[in-house]
C-alpha cells in the first residue's frame, strides 16, 4: 500500500486506519464473527504494508492474543494494537537497494547471480530459516533453470514490478 | 594469540553477523511478498463469489418479478392470456400422454453422413464407455440419440426412491463426485484416474452437472448412459442446477439450443420432466447422507423420502395463478404468517434490497418457528409499505379490469377472480405443499456456516445457513456418521467443517478461472473413512508458479469486477458527487470505498483491492469522472451504444437474456430482433424495471 500522507489531523488518519485494519481482517473473518486464526495474522500485518521479522510478528501476536490463548485473534484487541503500528510507522518495507546490498554480501565475488545450492543454504541455514515449502515456492520463481542459478538484480525487478 | 588472530576472528565474525542479516533481510523481504500475494488470492476469490452469489440473488429478484406480474396482470385478450399461461403455467409437469409426444424420437432420422456414436436400447456398457471416447474426440451424439436415452433415462428414475440407498457390501468402495457444471474435461479425467463406473466402483455424482461450462449435454448422456448401464451401482442425486428455470440464465437452456436446432426444444422438455424425477439424496450404509446443498433445522428425511418428488418442478419460487390467489387470501387473513412476502422491490416506492450479502452477521432473520428458507430480506415495516403499494396497484388494476370489462372487485380478500383456464382440458394437478416445497429446497440450496443456528441463505436467496448444532442433531436423529454435499467452489475442491461432520466435495476444476481451484472427489470404503483425491484439468497450470497463477485468476476477476463497475456508472457518479460537497471533482479514497459499497452491495474490501482498481494517486484523492470514464473506455471499445445505454444493458444482461428466452417461444434468436421494435406488454414492465 501506498504511503500515506497525513491529512488534516490525527483523527482522520486514526480513522482511515481503522477501516484499513478492518477491511484486512475481514477477509480473513471466515465466521463473520470478529475472530481470524492466529496463523492468518502475519498475512494481515503484512498485507497492511509492515514488513515485521518473524520474531517482531511473534511479540506483536502476544500482544493481541488473549491471556490463554484459543488460536484465535479477536478484532477488538487487534485493532488498537495494529493502529499504534501504522501510527508509529514501524516495520517499514525494505527499499530496494538495501535489499540488493543484502543479495551482495551473500556474494561477495560480486558474480551478479547466487548458485541454487547457495541461495538453498542461506534461506534455510541463516537468518529465519525458510520451510521447505517456503524454498521450494522461492525456487520456482527466482531459479534460471538453465544456469541453476538466481540473477538476484533481475529477480527483485520482477518482484517489485509485481507490486505496483 | 596476536592481534591479526583476533582481527581475523573478528572479521570472521562479522562477516558470518553480515550473512546472518543478509538472510535475514531477504526472508523478511520474501515473506512480505507472499503475504501480500496471499491476501489477494483471498481478495480474488471473494470477488468470484460475491458476484456469483449476487447474480443467483438477481435470478430469484427476476422471478419474484415474474410471479408479481402473474400475480396482478389481468391479460385483456386471448392473445394475451394464451402467452401469459404459455410463459407461466407451464411448470405443471406434462401429462404421460404429453411425453410420449415429447419423446417421440422413432421418426427422426438419422442423416447416412453421420459420423458420431450411436446407441442402442438397451444400452450395454460398451455403449456408455464409447460415448465417453465419442465426446472426448468433439464428436456430437444425434438427436435422435439424445432423446431416445432421456426418454429410457425417465423410465429408469421414476422406479426410483427420493433416497437412494447404497451398500458398500456389493461395490468396495463407492466414489463421490460434486458439482461438474458443465466442465467435461473434469469428468473424463475423473474416469481416467478413478477408472470407469463397474460394479465394484460404484459411484454418486451429487448435483449441478450443467450449467456454466460448455459442455453440460455430453456430461448428462454420459451419466445417464452409466446410469442405466449399471442401476445398482450408479446414483445421481439432484442439484439446484438441475432446474428449467435456472438453466434459463445459467446457460444451460443455450447450450442445449445451440446445439440441437431443430430438436432443441423437444430436448429441452423432456428433460425438464426428467430433472424432477432425479432422486434429492444417497445414503450409504445408511450412515453417510450423501446431497447437494445442505440441511436446514428443519429437515425431516422421513417426509423427503415420502414426498412426491416429480412435483417440484422447480425450487425457484412460483406457484400457479389459482393456487396463488388462495395463498394470497391466506395471508392477508393470517397477521402471524412468518416471513410474510417481501415487499416487491421493484415498484419505486420500495428500498427494500437485502443488506449487504456477505455481512450476515447483521441480518436478522424473522423465523417464527419455521426453517427460514424464504429469503426474507425486508425489514419489519415493510409489510406496512407493502399493503400500501399493493392497494395503489390493485386500484390501478381494478381500472385495468373494468376497461376489460371484468366485474371490479374490492378489498383485498379477493385475489383476481377469474381467469379461466386458457387450456381447460387439463384439469389441475396436485401441487407440493409449502412444506414439501421449503424442505427440497432446503437440501438443495443450503450452506453449512461456522456459527451455531439456523437462518436464512439470503445470498444464495434460497434455503438456509445451518450451523454445526444443526449438522449433530440430524446426525443424532437419523442415526448418521456425516454429511456429504457440494454446491459450493473451494479453493482446494473439498473442504470439511463442523468438526469433520460435513464434508464439501467440489468436481469442477477452474471453475471461474484458469488456476483458481482444484477440482476433488471422495472415496468411501467399507469402513466409510473419505479418502480425497484432488486434480486440477489443465496441464498449463501446474507450470506456473504460484505468483503467475494468482497473477492470472486475479486479472480476471478484477475484470469482471470492473465489468461491475462499469455497470453502475450513473449511480456511482451520484454516490461520488455526495461526497463531493465543494464540487472539487476530488474525493479521498477512503469515500471512494464507501460509495463503491453502498452502490454495488458486494460486501468485498474495498481499501484492499484499490491498488488494483485506482491508479495510485500522489495525494490521497480521486478524480473520480476520469475514473468512471477510464472503465467506460475499457468496456466501450468497440460498441457504437450510448454508453448509458450500454450500462444498463450490462447491469442487466443476464436477466434481458432470460426474458428474452422465457418470451421467445421458438428459443431461436428472432425475439432479439423483434423486440427491438416492438414493445409488447411484458416488455414495458421489463424495460420500466431495468431502468428504474
Amino acid at each position: 500500500m501506498a504511503d500515506d500522507k497525513e491529512r488534516e489531523g490525527p483523527d482522520i488518519t486514526v480513522a482511515e486506519f481503522h477501516k484499513k485494519i478492518k477491511d484486512a481482517f475481514e477477509v480473513f473473518d471466515h465466521e463473520a464473527n470478529n475472530t481470524v486464526d492466529v496463523r492468518e495474522i502475519g498475512t494481515i500485518i503484512r498485507s497492511l504494508g509492515c514488513c515485521p521479522s518473524e520474531g517482531e510478528l511473534h511479540d506483536l501476536i502476544a500482544e493481541v492474543e488473549e491471556e490463554e490463548p484459543t488460536g484465535y485473534i479477536r478484532f477488538e484487541k487487534f485493532l488498537p494494537v495494529m493502529t499504534e503500528v501504522l501510527l508509529e510507522r514501524r516495520y517499514r518495507p525494505i527499499p530496494e537497494d538495501i535489499l540488493l546490498r543484502a543479495f551482495e554480501v551473500l556474494d561477495p565475488s560480486k558474480r551478479g547471480f547466487l548458485l541454487k545450492e547457495e541461495l538453498i543454504k542461506y534461506m534455510t541455514e541463516e537468518g529465519e530459516p525458510f520451510s521447505q515449502e517456503e524454498m521450494e515456492e522461492m525456487l520456482s520463481a527466482a531459479i534460471d533453470p538453465e544456469s541453476n542459478s538466481v540473477h538476484y538484480k533481475d529477480y527483485i525487478a520482477m518482484m517489485v514490478i509485481d507490486e505496483s | 594469540m596476536g592481534s591479526g588472530t583476533s582481527t581475523q576472528h573478528h572479521f570472521a565474525f562479522q562477516n558470518a553477523e553480515k550473512a546472518f542479516k543478509a538472510a535475514a533481510l531477504i526472508q523478511r523481504w520474501y515473506r512480505r511478498y507472499m503475504a501480500r500475494l496471499e491476501m489477494r488470492r483471498h481478495c480474488t476469490w471473494r470477488i468470484f463469489q460475491s458476484i456469483e452469489y449476487a447474480g443467483q440473488q438477481d435470478q430469484v429478484k427476476l422471478h419474484d418479478f415474474f410471479s408479481y406480474l402473474v400475480d396482478h396482470f389481468t391479460p385483456s385478450s386471448n392473445h394475451e392470456r394464451d402467452f401469459l399461461d404459455r410463459m407461466f403455467t407451464e411448470d405443471r409437469f406434462p401429462q404421460d400422454s404429453e411425453m410420449e409426444k415429447f419423446g417421440d424420437y422413432e421418426s427422426i432420422e438419422v442423416p447416412d453422413n453421420y459420423t458420431g456414436p450411436r446407441l442402442s436400447f438397451p444400452l450395454l456398457p460398451d455403449h456408455a464407455t464409447a460415448l465417453v471416447e465419442a465426446f472426448r474426440l468433439k464428436q456430437q451424439l444425434h438427436a435422435r440419440y439424445v432423446l431416445n436415452l432421456l426418454h429410457e433415462t425417465r423410465k429408469h428414475l421414476i422406479q426410483l426412491p427420493n433416497i437412494n440407498r447404497v451398500s458398500t457390501c456389493y461395490s468396495e468402495e463407492i466414489t463421490v463426485c460434486g458439482d461438474l457444471h458443465g466442465q467435461l474435461d473434469d469428468l473424463i479425467f475423473i474416469f481416467h484416474k478413478n477408472g470407469l463406473p463397474s460394479p465394484e466402483r460404484a459411484y454418486v455424482f451429487n448435483g449441478d452437472f450443467v450449467d456454466r461450462g460448455k459442455d453440460s449435454v455430453e456430461i448428462l448422456m454420459v451419466l445417464f448412459a452409466f446410469m442405466l448401464v449399471y442401476p445398482k451401482e450408479f446414483h445421481l442425486n439432484r442439484g439446484n442446477h438441475e432446474d428449467h428455470l435456472v438453466n434459463l440464465r445459467y446457460g444451460f437452456t443455450k447450450e442445449v439450443m445451440h446445439k440441437y436446432k431443430t430438436h432443441g426444444k423437444k430436448i429441452l422438455k423432456i428433460l425438464k420432466d426428467v430433472f424432477c424425477w432425479l432422486p434429492l439424496a444417497t445414503l450409504v450404509d445408511e450412515k453417510v447422507l450423501i446431497l447437494h446443498g445442505g440441511v436446514s433445522d428443519m429437515t425431516d428425511l422421513d417426509l423427503l423420502a415420502k414426498l412426491d418428488r416429480h412435483k417440484i418442478v422447480s425450487t425457484m419460487r412460483h406457484k400457479t395463478r389459482k393456487e396463488n390467489g388462495k395463498q394470497v387470501k391466506k395471508e392477508e387473513a393470517n397477521q402471524k404468517s412468518s416471513a410474510g412476502r417481501p415487499t416487491p422491490w421493484f415498484l419505486p416506492q420500495s428500498r427494500s434490497l437485502p443488506a449487504s450479502p456477505l455481512r450476515l452477521g447483521s441480518l436478522q432473520a424473522h423465523r417464527a418457528g419455521r426453517s427460514s428458507s424464504i429469503p426474507c430480506g425486508a425489514p419489519r415495516d415493510a409489510k406496512e409499505l407493502a399493503r400500501q403499494v399493493r392497494r395503489s396497484v390493485d386500484l390501478e388494476l381494478d381500472r385495468c379490469r373494468q376497461q376489460a370489462g371484468f366485474p371490479v372487485s374490492w378489498g383485498e380478500e379477493e385475489a383476481s377472480p377469474c381467469t379461466p383456464e386458457a387450456d381447460s382440458g387439463a384439469q389441475e394437478p396436485l401441487e407440493p405443499t409449502q412444506e414439501e416445497w421449503r424442505q427440497v429446497v432446503d437440501i438443495l440450496w443450503s450452506d453449512p456456516m461456522a456459527q451455531e443456528g439456523c437462518k436464512a441463505n439470503t445470498v444464495r436467496g434460497g434455503g438456509c445457513y445451518f450451523g454445526p448444532n444443526v449438522t449433530e442433531r440430524l446426525l443424532q436423529k437419523y442415526n448418521l456418521q456425516f454429511l456429504i454435499r457440494s454446491h459450493e467452489c473451494k479453493p482446494e475442491g473439498y473442504e470439511f467443517c463442523h468438526s469433520r461432520k460435513v464434508l464439501t466435495i467440489f468436481s469442477a476444476s477452474n471453475y471461474y478461472e484458469v488456476g483458481s481451484n482444484r477440482g476433488a472427489y471422495v472415496k468411501l470404503g467399507p469402513a466409510l473413512t473419505p479418502y480425497i483425491v484432488q486434480y486440477q484439468a489443465n496441464k498449463v497450470t501446474h507450470m506456473l508458479t504460484m505468483r503467475q497463477r494468482i497473477s492470472r485468476v486475479e486479472e480476471s476477476a478484477l475484470r469482471a469486477l470492473r465489468e461491475k463497475l462499469f455497470a453502475h456508472s450513473s449511480d456511482l457518479l451520484g454516490e461520488f458527487k455526495k461526497h463531493d460537497a465543494d464540487k472539487t471533482g476530488l474525493i479521498t479514497l477512503s469515500d471512494w470505498a464507501e460509495a463503491v459499497e453502498s452502490v454495488l452491495h458486494l460486501g468485498l474490501p474495498w481499501r484492499m483491492l484499490r491498488p488494483q482498481l485506482v491508479n495510485s494517486s500522489t495525494d490521497n484523492t480521486l478524480e473520480y469522472k476520469s475514473w468512471l470514464e477510464d472503465l467506460a473506455k475499457e468496456q466501450l471499445n468497440r460498441e457504437n451504444i450510448q454508453s448509458s445505454l450500454l450500462e444498463t444493458l450490462y447491469r442487466n444482461r443476464s436477466n434481458l437474456e432470460t426474458i428474452f428466452r422465457i418470451i421467445d417461444s421458438d428459443h431461436s434468436d428472432h425475439v432479439k430482433a423483434r423486440f427491438q421494435g416492438h414493445l409488447s406488454d411484458i416488455g414495458h414492465f421489463s424495460f420500466f424495471w431495468c431502468t428504474r
